[in-house]
């Protein structure tokens, strides 16, 4: 089963209606699982409530009783400490973010239309092992990338900081960049018109720009959206190769949020400030995102 | 954790900070004295060298980024050519801190100077040739004459003096809430753990669920120190460290015993939990005692607590006449991107106003002894009168005693134990600990 | 075989990402393999801190403290994996039937994957912690003011060999939605025909699910398990949101390695933890990937 397809998931295929002959049980059942499907929302958004309302509240107005309850005041303070303390590095994250999410996706078309539809001799075996490359622990590379990329910085003094950080999220984009490409192209790429480009005398490169390119819009929407994400989200790689002057948003937020810092109000503006930029992804592109996560897994 | 005091305590360190603020401005241009001669010769360029300093704490919150404010203030007219860059990592005793320091070291990235607890934690440092010595500075500044030589001994590696010490805490103090005990009738301070525990099972009787406040590991860390210093006695307790004493025998049974008694009165803390969250407790009045370091005066002053009607404090009980002490201190990293710049704030943190400045803001008393006291609150005015007097033990959940690894040995064992409650394990564990980071 | 100049261009137009995987993959867990076999005495005690070889795997292996962290790590992750799967698969069969407001409920319970672990961690320190009764907060407050004192927990913080599986409910909130979305794409594409099919037979719903649409989502499943299994195994950023990153009580693997290389300053343990927790995750993931190889180059 290969679900390549980028297309919306729920445009896919149509959802089945519902047990139109039955219209009793229909109710009972459609009740029961309304309140089902609101119970688990509730509990889901439980935590976000919490962000929300301490967010607003004014200091003098948090008291641990009171925690779980709306705000009698709004105060819009913590909001403006968080933003005034994560603001140079939402910037960052956002360079980080967008340039990683690009060249990984550029890297990741090219290598998908090779491993597709340009196979070279021993290519699956090289595309297995670049898969594999999707599921390391980054634990197991960090100590020697601390190395490596210090000996770098030495002739390369800018390769630090945000820079230092696309260059690991691009290279560790490659993989999954690679295997979401390879599959949108096997699937909406018909074998026929490339063989029909090759009797025409069409060289590799110029079969990519006129036929393969043009198709991979939503291939690119797909893999964009998920470097960006993992890219702003990423903790890791952030604590071990930067810091707070020249890191990314998490690392600054996790500063923000450290043990003694007894400001409640700005510490959950703080994740909602950082969360952002990804919740609007998804709620924009959420359906996009979907069928993202199919091609990337789903095999 | 109480959250309503912390955002009370919010309000109120803004004020203090205001205040601070206003007070270092007005020391500094008001009050033109002798300390800030001294560090006009020591630096190397009157107004200072210029450029960035990039200075690394972890006094990211509360009474220590006050003192941290004040501090600053005063460099800024002291040194005007130099811009002051705030490294500050926030949480856990700096554990957080020295961790992303470590990295930052092993990447090459070292700021202008940096936060260490004077003592064994230095010598991390200095055996990887990561921060060069500063006889020179310290000379500058008085050498012996201003500073105590017990201190500077333990500053000494191999003849150099490797950080400027900034300033003094005291870790072995119970912090009391006045109204709890009042309630349970206890008016005398008890003389050894066992006349402790036997208070809190008044105030158990008396109604206070949770006599006794921890917060998260390192603070459990601090309290069994404090408990080994009062069952072994100064000299035994030392000895844990150079070996003369042994980490299995019979004392240290009976303190780890003791230990276990303790947290059976305590609150159910979360690892991830700093210190404030224990002390509110005090505060508050949901818990009688604290073990903390004497930076929870400061927490009392933000929240307006006075001492005496609202709390009281006693060193831990059979410990009364021995200081177990750690002193902050700065360092000149190899590689400073801005030496000259280091070397004025290393002039600054050693000088007579900085000191006076800090340590007013922070709670600490001064690392100088010729910074007069008066001008001190009580609390402090009695430590530095304890300092000078008693014998001095060194802490180890401060790396005063222990390296970095060791202490995070000696962390985990009491980690480990705070869950399982097994004796013989963290006797076990303290021993392997010893036998594997003492040199 | 093909022309060479057929396939050449193809294997040039890789090269580059080949090499960038080839050093930045391979290369630096070679590296890291190299450095976790290494002999290292310390300068100033000269006593022996690793003694070399394949003996720092087993001094390791063998220290009761790295077996609760591994103990710790079976527990979130089977809690984990079993946590996602019921909740992904319980909202997509309420939801693949097209329900009003779809959407809505999608986009819902799909949102906290939007959150990095470092952000959510902030909020579940808080709704996680151990204080009870008049000095509650987060659930344990929620459960006293809504009248179930009873509920209260000590969370991860319990004196517990399972305490882990609560350090699972964050991670679960995270990640049920990604399977939810897997299992719906899963529904979405068997036939409409195949139901009809099964009414016509006089099959009933449960049925229906039983034998015709699970044995259908078992790739599915599979790649699910694969995903939040290797993403329970590195698991680092929440833990060190949560717990501090001192806590013996819900050390893992990840997290120890943190420790190591810079509180204890030993890059060679670290580097060994680092590398068992690769295998750890090989060998999950490794037969995984033959076995899609393999069927690949069956179905052509």
């Amino acid at each position: 089963m290969s679900t390549a397809t980028a297309a919306p998931v729920d445009q896919a295929v149509p959802a089945p209606a519902g047990d139109g002959g039955r219209p009793r049980r229909f109710t009972v059942r459609a009740g029961l699982r309304y309140t089902l499907l609101i119970i688990f929302a509730i509990i889901v958004l439980m935590p976000l409530y919490v962000l929300l309302v301490t967010s607003l509240k004014p200091a003098s107005a948090i008291s641990a009783d009171q925690a779980w309850r709306l705000p009698v005041e709004i105060s819009t303070a913590g909001w403006a400490e968080a933003w005034g303390r994560l603001s140079p590095s939402l910037y960052r994250s956002l360079i980080l973010a967008v340039c990683a999410a690009v060249l990984s996706s550029i890297l990741g078309s090219l290598n998908g239309f090779v491993f597709a539809r340009w196979k070279f001799p021993g290519s699956n075996v090289v595309f297995t092992l670049f898969l594999f490359g999707m599921f390391i622990p980054y634990q197991a590379v960090m100590i020697p990338l601390q190395g490596m990329l210090l000996d770098a910085q030495a002739f390369l003094p800018w390769l630090d900081g945000i820079p230092r950080l696309i260059l690991v999220h691009t290279v560790y984009g490659i993989p999954i960049c690679t295997l979401i490409f390879r599959n949108y192209y096997a699937t909406a790429v018909p074998v026929e018109i490339l063989e029909a480009a090759k009797v025409d005398g069409a060289g590799m490169l110029r079969t990519y720009a006129s036929i393969i390119f043009p198709v991979s819009i939503p291939g690119f929407v797909v893999t964009l959206i998920w470097q960006f994400t993992s890219a702003w989200n990423d903790f890791l790689f952030a604590l071990f190769l930067t810091n707070a002057q020249n890191g990314p948003v998490t690392y600054v937020l996790n500063e923000l949020a450290g043990g003694q810092n007894p400001n409640y109000a700005s510490i959950m503006a703080g994740v909602l400030v950082a969360s952002l930029p990804t919740l609007i992804v998804y709620v924009v592109l959420g359906r996009w995102f979907i069928s993202g996560l199919m091609s990337g897994s789903v095999k | 954790m109480d959250r309503r005091s912390l955002f009370i305590s919010l309000g109120a360190a803004a004020v203090v900070a205001g205040l601070s603020a206003c007070s270092s401005g007005t020391q500094t241009t008001g009050d033109p004295g002798a300390g800030s001669s001294d560090e006009q010769n020591a630096s190397s360029k009157p107004g200072g060298a210029g450029g960035d300093v990039g200075v690394f704490t972890w006094w990211a919150d509360g009474s220590e980024k006050l003192g941290l404010e004040a501090l600053q203030g005063v460099f800024k007219s002291e040194f005007p050519n130099d811009t002051f860059v705030n490294l500050a990592v926030a949480g856990g005793a700096g554990s957080n801190a020295k961790a992303k320091l470590a990295a930052d070291l092993a990447n090459n990235n070292p700021p202008d100077s940096f936060q260490g607890h004077a003592g064994a934690e230095l010598l991390d440092y200095i055996s990887k040739g990561q921060i060069v010595a500063v006889n020179d500075i310290i000379d500058a500044l008085g050498g012996t004459g201003v500073f105590p030589e017990s201190l500077l001994s333990k500053l000494t590696v191999k003849e150099s003096i490797y950080s400027v010490p900034s300033n003094i805490h005291r870790a072995n103090v119970v912090w009391t809430n006045t109204q709890l005990l009042a309630k349970a009738k206890i008016t005398d301070t008890p003389a050894n753990i066992a006349a402790w525990i036997a208070d809190m099972d008044k105030l158990r009787s008396a109604g206070v669920a949770t006599p006794l406040a921890v917060s998260g590991s390192w603070t459990q860390v601090q309290l069994l120190e404090t408990v080994l210093l009062s069952d072994l006695g100064t000299e035994a307790y030392t000895g844990l460290f150079s070996g003369e004493t042994t980490w299995d025998g019979p004392e240290v049974t009976k303190a780890v015993d003791n230990f276990g008694k303790l947290l059976s009165y305590a609150n159910k803390a979360s690892d991830g939990d700093d210190w404030p969250v224990a002390t509110d407790m005090v505060i508050d009045g949901k818990a009688a005692y604290n073990v903390m370091g004497d930076w929870a005066v400061a927490q009392f002053a933000d929240k307006k607590k006075e001492e005496g009607k609202d709390w009281g404090w006693f060193p831990v009980p059979g410990t009364d006449g021995t200081f177990d002490f750690l002193a902050d201190s700065f360092t000149l990293p190899k590689g400073a991107k801005n030496p000259g710049g280091a070397k004025d704030w290393l002039t600054l943190v050693g000088g007579a106003a900085g000191q006076k400045a800090f340590s007013l803001a922070k709670g600490s008393i001064p690392a100088r002894i010729d910074v007069p006291a008066d001008e001190f609150p009580a609390y402090q005015q009695k430590a530095m009168e304890s300092f000078k007097s008693d014998k001095i033990a060194s802490s180890i959940a401060h790396g005063a005693a222990v390296n970095q690894a060791w202490l995070s040995d000696i962390t985990t064992a009491v980690s480990k134990f705070y869950g399982g409650k097994d004796a013989a394990a963290l006797i076990k564990d303290l021993t392997a600990a010893a036998e594997k980071n003492r040199g | 075989m093909r022309k060479i100049r057929t396939w050449l261009p193809g294997l040039l137009l890789v090269l580059p990402s080949i090499i960038l995987i080839g050093v930045f993959v391979y290369g630096l867990i070679g590296q890291t393999i190299n450095t976790s076999l290494l002999r290292t005495q310390d300068f100033v005690t000269d006593k022996i801190t690793n003694p070399g070889g394949i003996a720092n795997y087993t001094a390791l292996l063998g220290s009761d403290r790295y077996q609760h962290a591994l103990w710790n790590l079976l527990v979130l992750t089977v809690v984990f994996i079993v946590g996602t799967m019921i909740f992904g698969l319980l909202w997509a069969i309420l939801l693949e039937r097209g329900v009003f407001a779809e959407g809505i409920f999608r986009s819902i319970y799909l949102f906290p994957m939007a959150v990095s672990f470092i952000a959510a961690g902030v909020v579940w320190r808080w709704l996680l912690s151990p204080a009870r009764d008049d000095q509650a907060v987060g659930l344990n407050q929620l459960f006293v003011q809504l009248g179930v004192p009873g509920l209260q927990s000590d969370w991860w913080s319990a004196n517990s060999r399972m305490s882990m599986a609560a350090m699972a409910i964050p991670a679960i909130w995270q990640l049920s939605g990604y399977v939810m979305a897997l299992f719906l794409a899963g529904f979405r594409g068997i036939s409409a025909d195949q139901r009809e099919a099964a009414r016509v037979d006089g099959a009933t719903e449960f049925q229906l699910y039983r034998h015709v649409l699970f044995p259908q989502l078992s790739p599915v499943a599979l790649s699910a398990l694969i995903i939040v299994g290797h993403m329970s195994m590195k698991m680092f950023d929440l833990i060190y949101a949560i717990a501090g990153p001192n806590s013996y009580q819900a050390e893992v693997p990840a997290t120890l390695m943190w420790i190591q290389l810079f509180p204890q300053g030993d890059p060679v343990a670290a580097a060994t933890n680092a590398v068992i927790i690769l295998v750890i995750v090989a060998i999950l993931v490794v037969p995984y990937l033959v076995h899609t190889h393999r069927t690949e180059q069956r179905d052509g």
